[in-house]
């Protein structure tokens, strides 16, 4: 809080030395959540775009791409002071940020401001940031929580025959956008979700909310990410907890499975779905993992790319080569340049994405299951791959926009 | 009390009467009308013990923070650094040697030294001088968190629980009666109560050290007066030195046990400030029994807060906080 209060600190910009010729450079913002509970997240993400960088290099035409990083702390404030501070002070030209889901919604907000920049988020994944009144300026090219649910509801309900599942998630629009989409397929099938808790980001005593956890349910659901995650499992350990466990797309990521200590075993078989698979054998997403790997030395790097890495990395895709489409124009408040961005079409690690008409992306999903390599290392094993999943989950827009906005009660548990 | 008794009888029946609906709570078996109203025994047994095993943490944070000032009158905002470091420490020689009990050692010790150091380099250039040492120690708190920061990275460390401590165990508290008349006992992570036992062995440890040695009567008389009795002759500034490396090292103490029983990451260092903070205001600057109440009140306001009224968990404590400075600015047992 202190830390915050005292302002945003520009953690370090990616300058490279000026060359003979004075060149003409475009200035990029960036923000990941350097501090906080989600430092671990924001650190990975970092990396990912850092991997974007050395594969697609920084040079757009005759002109250099210069990158000033901010620090957040996932609130919704700390993003919009950061991208702020970028605009004002620093006057970047382009945006990518931010990476929690509240921070996006207000980012996307602010976006409106500037409709003169360009916005391109890092990897936040709210329903509402380009489901309600989206900022035209503002493009999203990885799925919302609750797109990155799809599959696992089913899943549960066909394959491993949960029917009664509890749910605990941290208390912001991220996770009840997860919790939205394990709900809307899970109640759909046929199962019931009997109980959602919610607690506070940042909690780190859970005693308590482990110990009201209900005995008569199949398995309990967990919505929780970074230090949240670690010190539940931790506790969850220490309580003796034995139930079956399903888990949300940042609480199945190397941010948790390759968390320091042994409580993380706990997640051994445990069913998720995210917009990324660990081990998933299409060529592309083995070279973004091996460009990951070659890039960093292995006690600085998670064993495999983090889903923040992957969004920084399609993110930072999508704005370079958008950004060659157009050879580096961002004239006329740079309407080229968004023209071409809503157009592209992204050949990302994790599968095809394009953007449709709120600027979402429309992309793969996978069903996972959590295994143990044989040497201690934990990762998420593919079980079952979605294309085209876009924000509306296939539902018809009509009777989705009746399900309403995700939120700790929403949706009901019943079949739309 | 009987002197409280005297003076605020009506006070005293509402404390005597919610003390017994509180173990009524605790040891009845709970009827079926009340389950349904409150939900099942075994969350609130839970948040209650968590409550104060909790508290037992922010009593070693706390009262090395509120021994320091009741002496210093010294305002130590790098208080929560030292809980943070002394964390890390624990964590380094937990995984280096494997021995829980020698990470408590190494880390009273060493931030115990930092304490001195701070003592020596910092507080005494500028005794007296309030608003000064607040403003130092915000900066030291920040340069801290950086340097931590840039040695240890933002990952979440957890130092490993001994294995003889990990799982739970069976209490003899009967949180319901099976169908066939058979009781169910709370079951209860051993860690915690372990946890917990041992704040209370290093409360009472302290306290007869302040109240029954010669060291501690100079400290109470430093409390109470410290020109008298630089005075007579003790050297005051021995005995600063000695309680900022005591105080320093309970936060060290207190890292390892924050490190074992949640996890250790940036920022925890102003979480653990905050609370400690807020402790010693409800119970009263410079009171070790009122950091004691203070940190039970606290943790047991977290607790069943996240339990019953999740959505508001976070704001209990600061209401507490609020009603306190409203009522008795000075802290519940705060003798001035």
């Amino acid at each position: 809080m202190l830390k915050g209060s005292l302002g945003l600190i520009a953690l370090s910009s990616l300058l490279l030395s000026g060359t003979a010729f004075a060149q003409e450079k475009i200035k990029v913002g960036v923000t990941a959540t350097l501090e906080g509970t989600y430092t671990v997240l924001g650190e990975d993400g970092i990396r990912g775009f850092q991997t974007a960088l050395n594969v697609l290099g920084k040079k757009v035409g005759d002109k250099e791409l210069e990158f000033v990083i901010a620090s957040t702390d996932a609130t919704p404030d700390s993003a919009v002071r950061a991208v702020r501070k970028l605009i004002e002070q620093d006057k970047v030209q382009i945006l990518l940020s931010p990476l929690s889901g509240d921070e996006g919604i207000a980012v996307k907000n602010f976006a409106k401001t500037h409709p003169e920049l360009t916005f391109i988020n890092a990897a936040s994944g709210a329903q509402e940031t380009t489901y309600v009144d989206p900022a035209p300026n503002f493009f999203r090219y990885n799925m919302d929580g609750a797109q990155w649910q799809v599959g696992l509801g089913k899943y549960a309900y066909d394959e491993k025959k949960y029917r009664k599942i509890a749910t605990v998630g941290e208390d912001y629009s991220f996770i009840y956008t997860q919790v939205f989409g394990l709900v809307l397929e899970f109640c759909g099938a046929g199962g019931q979700v009997t109980n959602r808790q919610w607690v506070p980001l940042g909690t780190k005593d859970f005693a308590s909310v482990i110990a009201a956890l209900p005995d008569d349910v199949d398995a309990i659901y967990l919505g929780l990410g970074g230090a949240d995650a670690v010190n539940f499992l931790n506790q969850y350990q220490q309580a003796g907890g034995k139930a079956h466990l399903m888990g949300g797309s940042i609480m199945i990521d190397q941010t948790i499975l390759s968390s320091k200590g042994n409580a993380k075993n706990a997640l051994i078989g445990t069913l998720a779905a995210s917009g990324q698979a660990d081990t998933w054998e299409d060529p592309g997403w083995q070279k973004f993992v091996k460009d990951y790997q070659d890039a960093f030395p292995p006690n600085k790097r998670f064993p495999s790319p983090s889903l923040l890495a992957t969004n920084y990395y399609g993110s930072t895709m999508a704005l370079i080569l958008a950004l060659r489409q157009v050879n580096g124009d961002l004239s006329d408040n740079q309407s080229k340049y968004k023209a071409a961005l809503a157009k592209i079409e992204l050949d990302a690690p994790n599968g095809k994405i394009k953007l449709d008409a709120n600027r979402q992306a429309i992309g793969t999903n996978f069903v996972t299951e959590v295994v143990d390599d044989g040497k201690g290392a934990l990762f998420s094993k593919v079980v079952k791959v979605i294309p085209n999943v876009n924000q509306t989950l296939g539902y018809d827009p009509a009777v989705f926009a009746k399900i309403g906005l995700p939120s700790r009660t929403v949706p009901e548990c019943k079949k739309y | 009390m009987t002197r409280f008794v005297e003076r605020h009888p009506a006070w005293a029946l509402i404390v005597i009467i919610a003390i017994a609906v509180a173990l009524w709570l605790i040891f009845a078996v709970w009827p079926p009308g009340l389950e349904d109203a409150i939900g099942r025994k075994r969350v609130f047994l839970n948040a209650v013990f968590n409550g104060i095993t909790l508290g037992g943490l922010y009593f070693l944070v706390a009262s090395g923070f509120t021994l320091i000032f009741g002496l210093m009158r010294n305002v130590n905002l790098a208080h929560g650094s030292l809980y943070l470091f002394g964390g890390y420490v624990g964590y380094a020689i937990s995984a280096s040697t494997g021995s829980w009990i020698l990470a408590f050692i190494v880390a009273f010790i060493l931030t115990a030294l930092v304490g001195v150091l701070l003592q020596v380099l910092v507080f005494r250039r500028m005794e007296g001088q309030d608003l000064r040492q607040t403003m130092v120690t915000i900066g030291l708190s920040i340069v801290f968190a950086d340097l931590m920061l840039w040695a240890c990275g933002g990952d979440f460390y957890q130092i490993q629980t001994p294995n003889w401590l990990i799982g739970p165990i069976e209490l003899p508290l009967i949180t319901a009666v099976k169908s066939s008349g058979e009781p169910v006992y709370l079951r209860y992570p051993l860690v915690r109560l372990v946890i917990f036992l041992a704040s209370v062995i290093i409360g009472v440890a302290m306290w007869l050290a302040l109240n029954r040695t010669r060291i501690g009567m100079i400290i109470r008389a430093g409390v109470d007066d410290r020109d008298i009795l630089a005075a007579t002759g003790v050297r005051i500034q021995i005995v600063f030195v000695l309680v900022f490396a005591l105080g320093a090292g309970l936060a060290g103490i207190a890292g390892v046990v924050g490190g074992t029983f949640q996890s250790l990451s940036p920022g925890e260092d102003i979480r653990f400030l905050l609370a400690s903070l807020v402790v010693v205001i409800v119970g009263g600057m410079g009171s070790i029994p009122g950091a004691a109440l203070g940190a039970l009140i606290i943790g047991l306001a977290e607790q069943l807060g996240s339990v019953y009224i999740p959505t508001y968990a976070i704001v209990v404590t600061f209401l507490i906080m609020v009603l306190v400075l409203a009522l008795r600015p000075q802290g519940l047992l705060a003798r001035r």
